[in-house]
C-alpha cells in the first residue's frame, strides 16, 4: 500500500540513525556471520582438547597456546615475519616509483593503471604455477641463460626462498601501487611547484614535499602487503617446497593433513594478536615521525 | 643579492613568446621593470597574464626563438625556479599541509642554507609583518587557518626570504570584498616600505588601478597598453582596453573637417560631435571615440550648454547603484548611452528625470578618447 510505504519512508527520512542503521544493516549482518561468528568458533576450539579422530572434546586447556612457543614454530614464525617485512620493503621500493612515473604518464596514464590490475583478471593459482614453469631447474629462465651461455649448469631457482620471494612481491605489488597512486594523484602541483620557487632542488622537494604527502598511501600499501603477505601459503607451497614453510603453511597444515583443528585455531589467534600489535606498533611509529601526525 | 644598478630594469622582457601546443600563450611581449615598482598584468582569462608570471618564476621557459627573460640583467630563459632567487605567492596559497605556519615560513630559508639561529628570528619578523602573532600561529597548521590568515602565511613565506623580485598571481582572488581592500592597500604599503618590486596578476581592474604604479594590461597574448593607471584609465588606446578598464560608451564615425584645432566627427546617423587634436586623425578617416560615462551629463534636449558635443535620445532606464546613478539613454542609430550621474540623495533631492523623457547627453570634447584601433 503506497500509504503505509510513505509512511515508512516518512519515518525513516525523519531520523538520521534510523537511517544510518538501514544503511549499516547488511554490510554489518554479513560480516556479523560470516566473520565474527567463524572466529568465536575457532577461539573456542583454540581452547578445547584435540578429538581422537579430529574435531575436538569436551574441556578446556590451553595446551595448544603452549606448544607454539616450540622452537621448531618459532622459527617458522620468525621466518614467516622476516619474510613479510622483506616483501613489504621490496614492495616499497619497487613500487613507489611506478606510482611516480604512473602519475606524471599523462594520457598514458589509464592504460598503465590498466596493466598494474591486468594480473588479477587470471586467478592468483594460476599465475603462481605458471611461475613454476618459469623457475624450474628445465624451465624458461634457465634455458635462455643456459642457450645465450650465460651458465652452463641449471640454476635452481624453485624451492628456494629466493623463489618465494619472487612469488610474493610479484603477488602483492599491485597493492603497494594502488593506494601511492592514489595518494600522489591527489597531491597538488602548486606545492611541488613553491617548493621549487622557494629554493627546493627536485631531490629535496621529494624529501620535504612529496613523500611525506603520500605517507598516508605508503602506509595504506605496506599494510596491504605485509599483512595478506604474513598470511600466505599458497605461494610458500607451490614455490618454497616443504623445508621453508610459513606460518600459513603451518595452519593450513594443522586443518588438513594433521587434522589438528583445535592448534591450527591457537596458532592463527598468535599470528592475529602479533599482526595486531606490529601493525599498531607501525602506525604508532608513523605518527610520530615528522608530519606524519598531520595527515588526515 | 647585489643590487643592481641604478636606472637598471630588475625584469626585462624582451620580445618574448611561449606556444603551447600550437596556441600562442604569449606573443612577442616586451615591457621593463624598475626596481620597487608595484607593475600589474591585467587582463581577462586566457590573455597570458599567468603565463608571463609563470616566465618570470621559470615553471615555464620561452619557445626556442621566443626572446629573452632578463632578471637583474641576466639572462634566465633556462634557469629552474630554485636557480632564480625570486619569490611567489600563489592564487590558492599553495601551503604545505604537512607542516606548521612556522616551518611554512622557514622552508625557503632552509632551502636556501640560511644559518639556524638566523631562521627563527626572521620567521618571527615575516610572520609580524603580515600581521599574524607569531604565539599564536606559529604551531597552526595551514587547515586551521581562515582563508585570510592563509594569504598572509603565504606572504610571510615569500617575503621572509627579503627577495628582489615577488611575483604575486592572484592572491586575493579567494578571500571576501572587505577583507580585500584591507590587503590591497596593505600590500602597496608593503611594496613601498620594502622596495621590493612587486608583479601582480589580476583580472581585477579596480585592484589594478588601486594597486599598481604601472600596468600591463594584456589581451590575447599580447600586451595591449602599459602605462600609469591614470594613463591607462584616461587615455586607453584601444577599445579592449577601454571596454576593459572601467565601463565606456563607444561612439564612431567619419573625421569630416578641422576647426579652431578640434576635429569633427560625422556620425552615420548626420549628428556631429568634436574631438581633440590626435595625432592619429586625419580626414576621411573612420575612427572610434569612447567615452567614460562619468564625464558626461543628461540635459534637456534643448539645454545643452554651449560648446559641449551632446546626442539626442530618449532616457530607457534609471538605475540606482548607491553612490552613483546610471541613467541610459537610448540615441537613435548610435545605440545606449550610459551616463553617470552623482547621488546626490534621491529622498532629498531627486532626479528631476524619468524613464521614458526626451534628454541629451553632453560631454566636452576633450573627454573623447581617441582609440587608435578599432
Amino acid at each position: 500500500m503506497a500509504t503505509l510505504r510513505q509512511r515508512a519512508l516518512d519515518w525513516i527520512y525523519r531520523r538520521p540513525e534510523a537511517q544510518a542503521w538501514a544503511l549499516l544493516g547488511p554490510g554489518a549482518f554479513w560480516l556479523l556471520a560470516f566473520f565474527l561468528v567463524p572466529i568465536l568458533i575457532m577461539f573456542v576450539y583454540s581452547v578445547m582438547p584435540r578429538g581422537i579422530y579430529g574435531g575436538v572434546d569436551r574441556g578446556f586447556t590451553l595446551e595448544h597456546y603452549a606448544r607454539f612457543f616450540d622452537p621448531l614454530y618459532l622459527e617458522v614464525l620468525e621466518r614467516t615475519f622476516l619474510w613479510s617485512i622483506a616483501c613489504t620493503v621490496i614492495c616499497l621500493l619497487l613500487g613507489y616509483p611506478v606510482a611516480y612515473v604512473i602519475v606524471r604518464a599523462g594520457r598514458w596514464r589509464n592504460l598503465l593503471l590498466f596493466l598494474v590490475i591486468l594480473p588479477f583478471w587470471t586467478s592468483f593459482l594460476v599465475r603462481t604455477f605458471a611461475m613454476i614453469f618459469l623457475m624450474r631447474d628445465t624451465g624458461l629462465i634457465n634455458n635462455w641463460l643456459l642457450k645465450l651461455g650465460i651458465i652452463d649448469q641449471s640454476l635452481t631457482i624453485l624451492y628456494t626462498p629466493f623463489a618465494v620471494m619472487i612469488g610474493l612481491v610479484y603477488g602483492f605489488l599491485p597493492f603497494m601501487v594502488l593506494p601511492i597512486y592514489a595518494s600522489l594523484e591527489k597531491l597538488d602541483l602548486s606545492l611541488l611547484e613553491a617548493a621549487e620557487v622557494l629554493g627546493a632542488r627536485p631531490s629535496a622537494r621529494f624529501r620535504r614535499v612529496t613523500l611525506p604527502l603520500s605517507m598516508p598511501g605508503v602506509v595504506a600499501g605496506c599494510l596491504l602487503v605485509f599483512i595478506p603477505a604474513l598470511g600466505s601459503f599458497l605461494t610458500s607451497d607451490l614455490l618454497g617446497g616443504a623445508k621453508e614453510m610459513m606460518i600459513g603453511n603451518l595452519v593450513q597444515n594443522q586443518f588438513s593433513a594433521a587434522r589438528n583443528w583445535p592448534f591450527g585455531s591457537a596458532a592463527s589467534f598468535i599470528v592475529m594478536a602479533l599482526v595486531l600489535a606490529a601493525v599498531m606498533i607501525y602506525l604508532r611509529v608513523k605518527d610520530q615521525t615528522p608530519g606524519g601526525s598531520a595527515l588526515k | 643579492m647585489t643590487a643592481p644598478p641604478k636606472g637598471q630594469p630588475v625584469v626585462q622582457f624582451a620580445g618574448v613568446s611561449k606556444t603551447f601546443a600550437d596556441v600562442k600563450a604569449v606573443d612577442n611581449v616586451s615591457f621593463d621593470i624598475h626596481k620597487g615598482e608595484f607593475f600589474s598584468l591585467l587582463g581577462p582569462s586566457g590573455c597570458g597574464k599567468t603565463t608571463t608570471l609563470r616566465l618570470l618564476a621559470g615553471f615555464e621557459e620561452p619557445d626556442e626563438d621566443g626572446g629573452e627573460v632578463r632578471l637583474l640583467g641576466q639572462v634566465v630563459n633556462k634557469k629552474r625556479p630554485y636557480e632564480r632567487r625570486v619569490a611567489m605567492v600563489f592564487q590558492n596559497y599553495a601551503l604545505f599541509p604537512h607542516l606548521t605556519v612556522a616551518k611554512n615560513v622557514s622552508f625557503g630559508l632552509e632551502q636556501r642554507k640560511t644559518p639556524k639561529a638566523e631562521i627563527g628570528d626572521r620567521v618571527r619578523r615575516a610572520l609580524e609583518m603580515v600581521r599574524l602573532k607569531p604565539d599564536v600561529f606559529s604551531g597552526r597548521l595551514p587547515s586551521q587557518l581562515s582563508g585570510g590568515q592563509r594569504q598572509r602565511v603565504a606572504l610571510a613565506r615569500a617575503l621572509v626570504l627579503e627577495p628582489a623580485i615577488l611575483l604575486l598571481d592572484e592572491p586575493l582572488g579567494a578571500i571576501d570584498l572587505k577583507l580585500r581592500k584591507e590587503m590591497q592597500l596593505e600590500l602597496k604599503a608593503l611594496n613601498k616600505q620594502l622596495g621590493t618590486t612587486f608583479i601582480y596578476v589580476t583580472h581585477d581592474q579596480e585592484e589594478a588601478l588601486t594597486m599598481s604604479d604601472r600596468i600591463a594590461v594584456m589581451d590575447n597574448a599580447r600586451v595591449a597598453q602599459l602605462g600609469t593607471p591614470a594613463e591607462i584609465y584616461e587615455n586607453p588606446r584601444t577599445a579592449f582596453v577601454a571596454k576593459f578598464i572601467g565601463e565606456s560608451n563607444f561612439f564612431e564615425g567619419r573625421v569630416a573637417e578641422r576647426s579652431n584645432g578640434q576635429w569633427v566627427i560625422r556620425q552615420a546617423n548626420g549628428q556631429c560631435f568634436q574631438v581633440p587634436n590626435h595625432p592619429s586623425l586625419t580626414e576621411g578617416r573612420e575612427v572610434r571615440i569612447a567615452v567614460r560615462p562619468e564625464w558626461m551629463d543628461v540635459c534637456g534636449p534643448d539645454a545643452v550648454p554651449p560648446g559641449e558635443n551632446a546626442l539626442a535620445g530618449v532616457i530607457r532606464e534609471i538605475i540606482y547603484l548607491g553612490e552613483t546613478m546610471h541613467v541610459i539613454v537610448t540615441v537613435p542609430d548610435a545605440g545606449d548611452v550610459t551616463v553617470a550621474v552623482r547621488n546626490e540623495g534621491q529622498l532629498i533631492k531627486p532626479l528631476q528625470w524619468k524613464r521614458g523623457d526626451p534628454a541629451a547627453v553632453a560631454w566636452l570634447p576633450e573627454d573623447c578618447q581617441v582609440l587608435e584601433e578599432a
